[in-house]
């Protein structure tokens, strides 16, 4: 039992921390979100210069071959800075898709360029009545000669301006709501039939409305099983769900520490307000907050690598009940400790409480991932 | 990063479970199932047996009787004890005065002392709180003043565990009156047979009687009961209180509550139903075991820090093992009130003899739930325990 990074994990986190201590202030990201898609592409390469789009690719795809664990140590560290660049939708889950699902012919076409930097990916799965039920798609994927034809619309697909390739879930055969029948395919974004409607998100982030009007693709796009694809999606967004938690966890160990900050030096009454016991205890609740997610986010790392997908999907879906549920009160009570100021777009902290509010709706909130982890029958 | 425990460690965890199944005496482990009080002969009887396996006080340094078991050890050993479920050793003489003794006491009270401890030769309990000294435990009044080679003591103590079995007192008293609050402190070991000692007891809101007050009239206590240095008590009592960091947050009792809980909501019936299949009652019991999983987790990450880098510098996450414990063994303790629902009220002072057989199985779940609403007050209440958190991990 060993909590402790490695050697070259603790190098791997010195190196994303100082990457981004270097390169993403506050004001920093401000000038990045007004770029076009609103990430910088001057940031991306740095990250592939780093090395850190390459990390959880398997060596002979050119990548690291690192874990979870590596992924977790990154997605905190963009948590903390506020990052807005398209790490999760290209690397965890475009990335993901490539290699848990991907042919060989397929990785050699995607992965080189999600490790250079030059291709950035977008997860075109959310549909207008989906909410969080992956398996709930009515865009179709219908077969046409050797390739398919899909039709339908995608909302707040995040990178969906800028991404070179769209993953999109589709319906094969059956009905809405059938487990069976889920495809999953590579779209290039630039093909005939696609429109796009983009607008920035509440947490900072740009997303696309994306609406499919018979796009053709070939047989080489489906990835995995196109009549079967629901557990590889369950499978990449079970990842792309323990990415989050670890990046709620930077962010609420940044919302924390600027909020201990604040209170130390706001003075009222002519004493610093974090000498008030009310504030001490609703900070001290903060932190216990905080560490029982980070404890829950380990537990969530491990449990990406069990073999056996109810056990992983439990023990995921339990880490996001808790990192739901604290984010919910360290967020908030981040505000309220700062007062005023903590109510306007000036100030950082409202942008860490922002982006924790839009994690708890990505992929499953709260009472979703309660319900999924007492149909699978508790934890104990 | 990894959680799998080591083949030596799953070995220990198979030698420590069969060790309660064989030994373990059925009728003291279906007590504790039950929330029921153990009689002190079961308690002794059981510890004896502990001790006798060498496992009675199992973190002492191995020179007064330890095993040397790392953190992880002692982790599983804790775990697989209270979720058996089987009584834990005495605290007050195991882990309270007993480390007091080996670490600040002298040759002799050593020898005098640590053998009767282990083997619960005494029973040990703890005069600190007083009537006007809660949480502000520095205020204390209890007064030692030297006579020649006597102490004479006076003054009161309340809260006192167990006191009624007691046959020993580490006590707080105050022998410098003229100095600061904390500086003129003593800690001081005596009989609790000693003339001039008053056991009162303090009947609690579940009906039991575990706590006592404690009155001291002119107690006569021998100079050489004096525990390490005059007026530097306050030091041993802080040493005391943060000896207990992991076995506080109580995981393994918690979990045998959940199988409990389990149990009863598989026979009970609520809409025609067992009450087990109720889904509002299914993921509020989900949701405890989620912030249970959650604690487990965080006291994992304090022993396995423990284990590796020593207990020099403590985790500041196991600062969350008290508050969330306590608040997780009350929230297991509300849903099983609510298992039994309106069952829970026959108010049975003979629960323990079991005279009212047909609700037998009901009878201790409301005064289980009154009782523990203790367990965010003792030791440090969680609002000193926030106050903790605030001074001396975030700094305010």
């Amino acid at each position: 039992m060993d909590f402790d990074l490695s050697e070259e994990q603790r190098l791997l986190k010195e190196s994303v921390d100082g990457l981004l201590t270097d390169s993403y202030d506050f004001d920093a990201r401000k000038k990045y979100m007004k770029e076009k898609g609103g990430w910088s592409k001057a940031v991306w390469g740095k990250l592939a210069e780093q090395g850190l789009l390459g990390l959880p690719f398997a060596e002979a795809d050119g990548g690291f071959g690192a874990g979870g664990v590596e992924t977790t140590i990154v997605m905190e560290a963009l948590g903390k800075a506020l990052v807005l660049e398209p790490y999760l939708a290209t690397v965890v889950i475009g990335g993901g898709f490539l290699r848990h699902g991907g042919s060989d012919a397929q990785k050699a076409a995607h992965i080189p360029g999600i490790i250079d930097g030059s291709k950035t990916f977008a997860f075109a799965q959310l549909e207008k009545n989906s909410r969080y039920d992956l398996h709930d798609v009515v865009t179709t994927a219908k077969k046409k000669g050797n390739g398919w034809v899909i039709d339908g619309e995608k909302f707040v697909v995040v990178n969906g301006e800028n991404a070179d390739t769209l993953i999109v879930t589709a319906r094969t055969r059956g009905d809405r709501r059938d487990k069976t029948g889920v495809g999953v395919f590579l779209v290039p974004a630039s093909s005939k039939g696609i429109t796009k409607k983009s607008y920035p998100t509440q947490d900072g982030l740009h997303a696309a409305d994306i609406s499919f009007t018979g796009v053709e693709v070939g047989a080489d796009a489906a990835i995995g099983n196109p009549e079967d694809g629901l557990a590889l999606i369950e499978r990449v967004v079970d990842d792309a769900r323990m990415a989050l938690c670890a990046e709620a966890v930077g962010l609420m160990d940044e919302s924390l520490k600027t909020t201990v900050e604040y209170i130390k030096t706001r003075k009222q009454f002519g004493v610093p307000i974090g000498t008030f016991q009310s504030l001490q205890h609703r900070a001290s609740d903060m932190f216990v907050a905080v560490e029982q997610a980070r404890s829950m986010s380990m537990f969530a790392t491990m449990a990406s690598d069990f073999d056996d997908a109810k056990e992983r999907a439990k023990a995921i879906a339990a880490a996001k009940v808790q990192v739901g549920k604290s984010l919910k009160f360290v967020g908030q009570q981040s505000i309220q400790l700062h007062g005023g100021i903590g109510m306007t777009m000036e100030a950082k902290i409202g942008h860490y409480f922002k982006r924790l509010t839009m994690i708890e709706n990505t992929f499953g909130d709260t009472d979703y991932h309660l319900r999924r982890v007492t149909d699978a029958g508790g934890l104990m | 990063m990894d959680l799998a425990f080591t083949k030596e460690e799953i070995a220990f965890r198979e030698e420590v479970r069969q060790f309660f199944k064989d030994n373990v005496p059925p009728e003291t482990r279906r007590k504790l199932v039950e929330g029921r009080h153990l009689s002190k002969d079961e308690m002794v009887t059981w510890w004896r047996i502990l001790n006798k396996k060498g496992w009675g006080v199992s973190h002492w340094p191995k020179e007064y009787g330890g095993t040397g078991w790392t953190s992880v050890q002692h982790y599983i050993f804790n775990e697989e004890l209270q979720s058996y479920p089987a009584p834990a050793p005495l605290a007050f003489g195991v882990s309270m005065v007993g480390p007091v003794i080996y670490t600040f006491g002298n040759e002799k009270q050593k020898k005098e002392y640590l053998p009767r401890i282990a083997n619960v030769d005494d029973w040990w309990c703890q005069g600190f709180s007083e009537p006007g000294s809660g949480s502000d435990l520095a205020s204390l009044k209890t007064k030692a003043e030297r006579k020649g080679d006597k102490w004479i003591i006076n003054g009161q103590k309340t809260w006192t565990t167990l006191a009624q079995h007691a046959d020993m007192i580490f006590c707080l008293c105050r022998t410098d009156p003229s100095a600061k609050k904390q500086t003129g402190i003593s800690f001081i070991v005596f009989s609790m047979k000693s003339k001039g000692v008053t056991v009162r007891p303090i009947q609690t809101i579940d009906g039991g009687h575990e706590v006592n007050e404690v009155f001291f009239d002119d107690v006569e206590v021998p100079y050489e009961n004096i525990i390490g240095e005059e007026n530097k008590g306050w030091d041993y009592a802080k040493f005391l209180l943060g000896n207990e960091r992991t076995g506080i947050a109580r995981v393994g009792m918690s979990k045998e509550r959940i199988r409990r809980i389990k149990e009863l909501a598989a026979k009970v019936e609520s809409n025609g139903k067992p009450i087990l299949l109720d889904p509002g009652f299914r993921e509020k019991l989900a949701a405890c075991e989620i912030e249970l999983k959650a604690l487990e987790l965080t006291q994992l990450r304090v022993v396995a820090d423990e284990s590796k880098h020593g207990k020099g510098k403590p985790n500041p996450a196991s600062s969350v093992l008290k508050i969330k414990g306590s608040e997780i063994q009350q929230t297991t303790t509300e849903l099983l009130m609510e298992v039994i629902g309106p069952l829970a009220a026959p108010y049975d002072v003979h629960g323990d003899d079991g005279s009212n057989e047909a609700m037998e199985w009901t009878a201790q779940i409301a005064p289980t739930y009154f009782n523990y609403r203790k367990v965010s007050i003792y030791g440090g209440s969680n609002e000193i325990q926030r106050n903790i958190i605030a001074k001396a991990v975030l700094g305010l």
